[in-house]
């Protein structure tokens, strides 16, 4: 998500940097590129003019400090102000002092209410939480059996009415019913309107009235247009809620309306939805998603995530092997095991930092199947051939492929990769040594 | 059906309009009315490129024709804009044989509803109509078609959730060339065109309808909601490398987005759009028409 956007910001930064020091005239013509890579992004007309002129006002005029030069400079200031756009702090979830916390989801039609009930359901229940959920969309046909059948896969309570046409009572016998049977959070789905329809808002209203929840989350599909800020006013003027939820952001939305909405409404993005799981879905760090838009990679989220898959003691003593030359095909298996439960590989490289001038397709090899017939040539080998590759002879070679299910030539070219590997780790690690890049978590970052 | 079409788009493309005719309605023609220009086709969602490709053949036609006056220009700027939406196409449904319409889309479109108000047109205009739930993914989509079959009194050929969507379709097709149906309507589930995988899955359904019908019975349209940015641009050119598209269908335009991405897709991919969906009502869903369309949104 956001790769269109951050390539093409990219291009325009390292086109910058090429410059020693810049003139009015150079400036003036990145920040062209930055507004069309922003309009194309789908941020807001008005906000995408108003961020423009805030930047050349502070980007005219810089001079060359000790540690950066103009161009790091100018793009220093765009990253701020993307980032104060998007809301500087991460706003974290909080709940009532007295149970139930009641949560609303609200939005147009089609912007993923549903889905993301459940998916906060999840996230909720993750937390220790024990949720109820209470299907309020009476509209839509299958409405209520979708968030049944949803509730019922995630094991968590749920509460329907078929006969009521009264979503604010509904609605209230599902608080009760929660307050009565100790659910300690209630999630109310409610029906996709027009943020133009008058009457289904008044609904929304009444409801809203009702339950009085302690949060209201409005639903936009990361792939809207420039109405996105249209919708957001409207729906805080009219009905007033505390935060976003951002769905679609796994394809290749740009997710201009996530920086656009919160400039306009000052409603911050709670969380981004990244997948068809149920548990795709997560916090939004405000100035994680700046980094990642300019390229330098959501290394934070990533590091968090390998924390939690990774063995700090198993992860030290490879790294130690690393730099004495001991690393082994065993230990490169044990390593791809680790990454396999950071989630897909696509997630996790989707949040490595892209290098300008890196071909686009440079990490199109690696797919989770590439990673399953590595697995299985290691697998195959003894013990023995994973310590000490270079026994591997002709006839060993041939069970190993097929063992593995593999072509010799499979096996020759996982070889030669891992010597590669290995002579690019010793280069690493002379390197992250000598540069004190801080604490280490794995190697293989 | 023009003055419905207007009212449906008068009523909601209002900022549109009042802000197009305020743009067209005097002064000179400088570099603030070109801005002003500029800027009403980006928030409509017509996107920087075709933004900027319609701006410069009209600066160059003003230039060229010697034209002071900004009356004059909104005839030039009507045309512009209908040459680049308006694609030739064959008719895409045929009588007397059997039609195979698969709609396919990113998840929350409204693909199923769209379907239900294309049932409706067809049953009216009496074409024995066959429903296929194909969207064996989303939990309750089978219902969901279902209760769509029964309001309709139309039938509606579905497997367990889970199942092999191409299975469904094959199936249907079996069922419809048996029955003697005019038209069978595939729900697809929704997926975002970027998900290799799922996009394989659309693959394979259109093989399977390919090989159970002759050749031209089946159309593959794209639905997409009027609120999509210039994200739309993208969906429509994968779905359409992957499946090949034959139409696209516009919904929602009776929000308050301008469905601009239209313009944005016709300018680069000459897909033809067949329906604007303008209303919750089945009659809301119409044939689209070029000229009516910009009219509609100039007058």
């Amino acid at each position: 998500m956001f790769e269109n956007l951050s390539v093409k910001l990219q291009n325009i930064f390292s086109k910058l940097k090429a410059h020693g020091c810049l003139n009015e005239k150079q400036v003036e013509e990145a920040l062209r590129e930055v507004r069309l890579a922003l309009l194309e992004a789908d941020v807001n007309y008005k906000v995408v003019k108003d961020l423009i002129l805030k930047i050349k006002d502070r980007a005219v005029g810089v001079e060359v400090t000790k540690s950066l030069t103009p161009a790091q400079q100018v793009i220093k200031i765009v990253n701020e102000e993307l980032v104060s756009l998007m809301g500087d702090i991460c706003s974290k979830i909080t709940f009532a002092s007295k149970s139930p916390t009641i949560f609303m989801l609200v939005g147009l039609q089609g912007s993923g209410k549903t889905t993301s009930t459940a998916k906060l359901a999840h996230y909720l229940s993750n937390m220790g939480k024990n949720p109820l959920l209470v299907a309020a969309d009476i509209y839509r046909p299958a409405a209520i059996d979708q968030l049944e059948s949803l509730s019922k896969e995630l094991g968590v309570s749920f509460y329907s009415d078929r006969k009521s046409n009264r979503c604010d009572e509904i609605s209230k016998a599902g608080i009760k019913q929660a307050t009565s049977e100790g659910n300690d959070v209630v999630i109310v789905d409610t029906a996709g309107r027009l943020h133009i329809d008058d009457e289904m808002m008044d609904e929304i209203k009444k409801v809203k009235k009702a339950i009085s929840p302690h949060q209201t989350f409005l639903v936009v599909d990361a792939m809207t247009g420039q109405d996105a800020v249209n919708i957001a006013v409207a729906f805080r003027d009219k009905l007033d809620f505390d935060g976003l939820i951002l769905t679609k952001l796994d394809g290749d939305a740009r997710g201009g309306a996530a920086l656009s909405i919160k400039a306009v409404t000052g409603k911050p993005i709670k969380f981004v939805s990244l997948g068809e799981k149920i548990d795709s879905l997560q916090v939004f760090y405000p100035d994680r998603m700046a980094n990642r838009i300019l390229g330098m990679g959501d290394v934070l989220t990533l590091i968090e995530k390998a924390e939690k898959a990774i063995n700090i003691e198993e992860a030290a003593a490879l790294e130690e092997k690393i730099r004495k030359q001991e690393f082994t095909l065993g230990d490169f298996l044990a390593q791809m095991q680790q990454i396999k439960k950071m989630g897909s590989i696509d997630q996790v490289l989707g949040m490595l930092p892209k290098f300008p001038g890196m071909p686009k397709n440079a990490l199109a090899g690696v797919d989770e199947k590439h990673m399953k017939r590595i697995e299985a040539i290691i697998k195959s080998m003894t013990l023995e051939e994973r310590n000490n590759p270079k026994i591997i002879n002709g006839s060993r070679r041939l069970r190993i492929s097929k063992g593995s299910g593999t072509t010799s030539g499979d096996v020759n070219k996982l070889l030669k990769q891992f010597t590669e590997t290995k002579k690019l780790m010793k280069k690493f690690s002379n390197f992250s040594s000598r540069a004190k890049m801080g604490k280490k978590v794995s190697p293989f970052f | 059906m023009l003055s419905k079409l207007k009212n449906g788009l008068r009523k909601n493309n209002k900022g549109l309009i009042s802000q197009i005719t305020g743009l067209f309605s005097g002064g000179s023609i400088d570099e603030n009315f070109w801005e002003h220009m500029e800027e009403i086709l980006i928030r409509a969602d017509i996107g920087i490129h075709a933004t900027s490709k319609i701006v410069e053949e009209l600066q160059k036609r003003a230039k060229d024709l010697n034209i002071k006056d900004v009356e004059e220009l909104k005839g030039l700027f009507k045309n512009e804009m209908i040459k680049i939406i308006t694609v030739e196409n064959g008719a895409l449904i045929e009588d007397d044989s059997l039609n195979v319409v698969i709609m396919v889309g990113v998840n929350g479109v409204g693909k199923t509803t769209t379907i239900a108000k294309m049932a409706y047109k067809f049953i009216e205009s009496g074409k024995k109509t066959l429903l296929v739930a194909a969207d064996t993914f989303r939990a309750a989509a089978i219902e969901q078609l279902q209760e769509w079959g029964k309001r309709l009194d139309v039938e509606v050929v579905k497997h367990q959730r889970g199942g092999d969507p191409a299975a469904v379709v094959f199936d249907a097709i079996g069922a419809a060339h048996a029955r003697g149906t005019d038209i069978v309507l595939v729900d697809t589930a929704g997926r975002l065109h970027t998900n290799v995988d799922l996009m394989e899955e659309l693959k394979k359904i259109k093989r399977v309808a390919l090989r159970e019908t002759t050749e031209g019975a089946v159309k593959t349209v794209l639905v997409m909601d009027a609120t999509t940015g210039q994200n739309g641009i993208f969906q429509a050119k994968l779905f359409n490398d992957a499946l090949g598209l034959d139409a696209i269908i516009l919904t929602k335009l009776d929000g308050t987005a301008k469905g601009g991405i239209v313009v944005a897709i016709e300018d680069e991919l000459k897909i033809p759009i067949w329906f604007i969906g303008i209303g919750e009502h089945p009659n809301d869903l119409q044939v689209f028409k070029p000229k009516e369309f910009v009219e509609a949104i100039l007058e």
